[in-house]
Order: structure tokens, then C-alpha cells, then sequence
């Protein structure tokens, strides 16, 4: 495995295709994101050597749906390609897979894309009666949606460490006000605390304004060898670690689509819980600690996961995260400030365009293009998600 | 427990729980080498990485636990959930902790418990009910009760 500093890729490149429910083909997006990136990294298509799709299940074919499909909407040109599929970590997978080329020295330049096309409504799994797959399990045998998962979660911190439902929806509030400005977000309005407990209980104790939505969206980034990031700039954002790791049996956290965690009787559970090893193994590929983030963008698919998210990124102790809200240490101008895109309150989630948005969001930072919801003189950064069925991912970038 | 029907009942999926109606119980799977234990039962291999146990026999789980967490289902799910009752009726879902596996397994409480009657820690038990009905059956389904303090 590669150690500390041992190899690094430049983000030269980043674009998005604003966020929505604008009922069009995914590709559209995509292609928008892409050029929008070949433009921002001053370079163009015919540079692109290495294509990696992270795929949409939800638009088709699998083999519709990413590399070749974007590398043709391009206009083809014998470049070769990779698609990802990891569910909501689809676009780390997609990034990973454009980083190892590059750093094995196969390419210089390789186009990242995801888009995405969303239903209106809870995510259902793929259609068709198939009773050996868990996801379409536990919707016919449990009645469990995705939010049924993010309020177990929200409840076990209420009885836990006496989180409150005032709490959520500060996080939510918060993430209102950082997104307001961006221009790539869906909602964009700064709701107030009052505003969001009002909302329609989904699923006890999250409500409406609380749970993430399903969203359209493209997002793109153009990675480079360093060799290359040079002739263009002299400080390249860079990619220190990729995270996409696997949990560690046993799997203590009861965690979608499951119907149950792993048996912690014979074997002891793993010395970090699956969310927080997913950040630890970035920190650990790139030599930098929690103490060094000047920001994070995490998936805050309830606004409750934002705060377990909180733990998982070493940002405080277990059960201090409430704390580190109540004190603002997360908001813009706090120490260190947690989705200042707006997160997936602001944008809804478009699955496979999301990991990829993400990056996008802390390049900007790092290069200080943020606008109005940019975190000063910010020069480290994480992303971190989860992936249904066990796909870890988190992105660490530097400047 | 659960509604009263003619229909006949049968498993809404197979050899997930024993139909035993007094006393159902879920049925995992153990490893012969390891003695590691799994829900749902599994057919192939044991989990446990750093065994190369290949023969899982059945076992029953537990019956009771404690609460870890607990919600509710506000709003009719998609398919391929099958509503019981038209309009939809919110139920409540718990996970549930099983002291001697070590493990949190789901299920839906029983029709009329909500969630101002839980609480994380409270003790439950496993019972079998009626996920929905066609012309013919009456599909059943595990799902847990709370026991009343005091009850053996």
C-alpha cells in the first residue's frame, strides 16, 4: 500500500451541472459537468486519455450508464475507460480508478464524470421480484426505507448522548445557510429552526426538511499527473488520499440494507466502527490528522448523520458532536467548518454525481473560489461517505 | 397475536423463523469451527474472515432483546412493500439488541405500539403476525412485542 506522500494527483480540473429536478437524460448533465471541467482545467477533450464513469442504475442498462456512454456523448476518440458502481460511493470508486492510472504512470490526464436522473420520492430498489436480494427485502418484509435507517440512528444519539431533535434541525439551519449562495445547489433557501420542526414527521424523530432528497445532477473533475498540474499552475489542489474500504467483521452498526449486524459474540468488534475506519484510512494513506482539516463535507443523508459524522472524522470525541454545533464550531467562521456546499440539505442526492460534487466543492475552497460560503484561508480538506451494501469513501485534497 | 383470518398462513419468506405459534423464534445460522452466528441464515460461507468453516447448521435465536433504536414509517413505503391496510397505517420499527449473539436484528413492532410507548433498553420479544394476505394465505412475518414488566 502506498505510504504517506508517496504519490499525489492534481485536481486541475472541476465542474458541475446545477442540481435539481430537471427531468432530462442524465447524460445531459454529465456532459455539461464535463466540459465545465475541461474548461476550468484549461485543457480539452482531445487532452483526455483515461474516461472514469461512476454509474447510475437508475437510468438502464448498466453498461449505459458511465464511461463509454460520456466518452460517445464526447464524441468517441479511442480513449480508454472504467465505471464505477458503489452506490452513493460510486464517484470515490470512479476517482480511485482515475488515480491509480495516473500514478501508475498509464495516463496524465483522466475526466471523472457522474450524473445522475432521480424519481420522485423514497429511493425503492431496482424493480421486479427479486426475494434473494436484501435490498428488495426489507422493503417487502420490513417496510424499511432509507430514512428508516437515518432515524435509528438519530434516536439511538437522543438516548445515547442527549441529542435533541432542536439539534437536528440546527444542523439543518446551518447547512441552509451555508448552501443559500451556492449556485449549484437545489434548495436554496435558509430555513429556520421553527421552519424545519414544522415540517411533516417521515420517520420518528426526522422530518421532512431533515431527510435528503433524491436529486438530478452532473458533477466532473479533470485529474492530472503533478508534471501536467504544473504547466497550468503553480499550486495545484491535490489528491492525498483516496479512502474506499470495506467494513471489518464484525459489523456492528445495523447499516442499510441489512436486516442485521454481525455477531460481535465470537469475534471481537473491530478496534474502529466502519465510518470512523473509512476516514482513518485517508488520514493515515496521507500523513495528516483531524487536528489538520480546515474543512469537511460529509453526507449528511439526515441531518442527525451529519453530527455521527462529526465523531467518524476524529472532529471530537463520541458524543461531543452536539457540542461542537451548540459552540458553532461547524458553521462558516467556526473552526472548522462542516458542509459549507450546503450539503445534501442544499442539494438533494444525485448518487453517482454526488461523491464527485463533493471534491468539486472542497477544490474550490482550497483554491479560495467559494464565494460567499468560502472558509478563509482554507488549504486541507476531507469528503467522506458511505455506500449502500459496505462501500466506504472519503477523498483527503490539500494546497 | 395478529389478525384473525381463515386464510392459510405461511412464511413470507422461507426459513427466516420457526412457525412454532406460541413460542416462534428467527433462525440464524452457526459455523460448526467457529461457532460465529448470522442473521439472516446464510448458505455458503462463515463471515468470520479468519475462519475457513464451510458448514453452517441452523440454530434459533434468542427470543427477547432490548431495544437499540426505534422509528416509524409515517409515510406508505414503495414497492415492493405491501400495504395491510388501505388507507396506510404507520407502523413502528425497532432494532433490536440479542444479548447471547451479540447482534441487532430489525423488525416491525406489533399493530397499536408506537413510539411514545418505546424506549431504548426496553425488553421485547419475537412473535409472528400477518405482513399481508392474498385470496389464499395469510403471509406471516417476525416482529416484536414489548414485555410488560413483570412478565416471565
Amino acid at each position: 500500500m502506498a505510504g504517506p506522500g508517496t504519490g499525489e494527483v492534481a485536481v486541475l480540473g472541476v465542474g458541475m451541472h446545477p442540481w435539481g429536478k430537471w427531468g432530462r437524460n442524465f447524460v445531459e448533465y454529465g456532459l455539461e459537468a464535463a466540459r465545465a471541467a475541461l474548461a476550468d482545467a484549461g485543457l480539452s477533450w482531445s487532452d483526455v486519455e483515461f474516461v472514469s464513469g461512476a454509474d447510475t442504475i437508475r437510468n438502464g442498462y448498466p453498461g449505459y450508464v458511465a464511461g463509454a456512454t460520456f466518452s460517445q456523448a464526447l464524441g468517441w476518440q479511442g480513449n480508454r475507460i472504467a465505471s464505477s458502481y458503489a452506490a452513493c460511493a460510486s464517484g470515490a470508486q470512479a476517482i480511485n480508478a482515475a488515480r491509480a492510472q495516473i500514478l501508475a504512470g498509464l495516463c496524465d490526464v483522466a475526466l471523472v464524470v457522474g450524473a445522475d436522473t432521480t424519481p420522485k420520492g423514497f429511493f425503492a430498489p431496482v424493480g421486479g421480484d427479486r426475494p434473494d436480494d436484501p435490498d428488495w427485502l426489507r422493503f417487502r418484509l420490513l417496510g424499511a426505507t432509507n430514512p428508516t435507517y437515518f432515524a435509528l440512528y438519530a434516536r439511538r444519539r437522543m438516548a445515547c448522548f442527549g441529542a435533541t431533535e432542536e439539534d437536528f434541525a440546527q444542523v439543518r439551519a446551518k447547512n441552509g445557510r451555508h448552501g443559500r449562495s451556492n449556485p449549484y445547489a437545489r434548495y436554496r433557501k435558509a430555513f429556520t429552526v421553527e421552519e424545519i420542526l414544522a415540517s411533516a414527521m417521515v420517520a420518528d424523530p426526522l422530518r421532512l426538511l431533515e431527510i435528503c432528497a433524491t436529486s438530478d445532477g452532473g458533477a466532473a473533475l479533470v485529474l492530472t499527473s503533478m508534471e501536467v498540474a504544473r504547466r497550468h499552475t503553480t499550486a495545484p489542489v491535490r489528491i492525498a488520499a483516496v479512502s474506499t474500504i470495506t467494513p471489518t467483521y464484525p459489523q456492528t452498526v445495523i447499516e442499510m440494507p441489512n436486516f442485521a449486524t454481525d455477531s460481535a459474540a465470537v469475534v471481537a468488534p473491530p478496534e474502529r466502527p466502519f465510518r470512523d475506519a473509512i476516514a482513518h484510512a485517508a488520514y493515515e494513506e496521507a500523513g495528516i490528522g483531524p487536528e489538520d482539516l480546515d474543512l469537511a463535507e460529509v453526507y449528511d443523508l439526515s441531518s442527525a448523520l451529519e453530527l455521527d459524522w462529526y465523531e467518524n472524522l476524529g472532529l471530537c470525541k463520541e458524543g461531543e458532536a452536539e457540542r461542537l454545533l451548540r459552540d458553532g464550531d461547524t458553521e462558516l467562521g467556526g473552526r472548522v467548518p462542516v458542509n459549507p456546499s450546503g450539503g445534501l440539505s442544499c442539494f438533494g442526492e444525485a448518487i453517482p454525481a454526488q461523491a464527485i460534487a463533493q471534491v468539486c466543492e472542497v477544490t474550490w475552497q482550497l483554491r479560495g473560489q467559494a464565494g460567499a460560503r468560502q472558509v478563509e484561508g482554507a488549504t486541507t480538506g476531507i469528503t467522506v461517505n458511505q455506500g449502500l451494501f459496505g462501500h466506504g469513501s472519503a477523498v483527503l485534497l490539500t494546497r | 397475536m395478529g389478525s384473525v383470518t381463515t386464510k392459510t398462513p405461511v412464511p413470507a419468506v422461507e426459513g427466516w423463523f420457526t412457525t412454532d405459534p406460541q413460542a416462534p423464534a428467527l433462525i440464524g445460522t452457526r459455523c460448526r469451527v467457529c461457532g460465529t452466528v448470522c442473521f439472516p441464515p446464510q448458505t455458503s460461507l462463515c463471515p468470520n474472515p479468519v475462519c475457513e468453516g464451510r458448514e453452517l447448521e441452523q440454530v434459533e435465536l434468542s427470543r427477547r432483546g432490548t431495544i437499540w433504536s426505534f422509528t416509524n414509517a409515517c409515510y406508505q413505503p414503495p414497492p415492493p412493500f405491501i400495504a395491510p391496510t388501505d388507507p396506510f397505517e404507520p407502523f413502528t420499527i425497532a432494532a433490536v439488541e440479542l444479548a447471547a449473539e451479540k447482534m441487532v436484528v430489525l423488525g416491525q413492532m406489533v399493530p397499536g405500539v408506537t413510539v411514545e410507548d418505546l424506549r431504548v433498553g426496553a425488553e421485547v420479544e419475537v412473535v409472528l403476525d400477518t405482513l399481508y394476505e392474498d385470496d389464499q394465505h395469510a403471509y406471516l412475518v417476525w416482529k416484536w412485542r414489548p414485555v410488560a414488566a413483570g412478565e416471565a
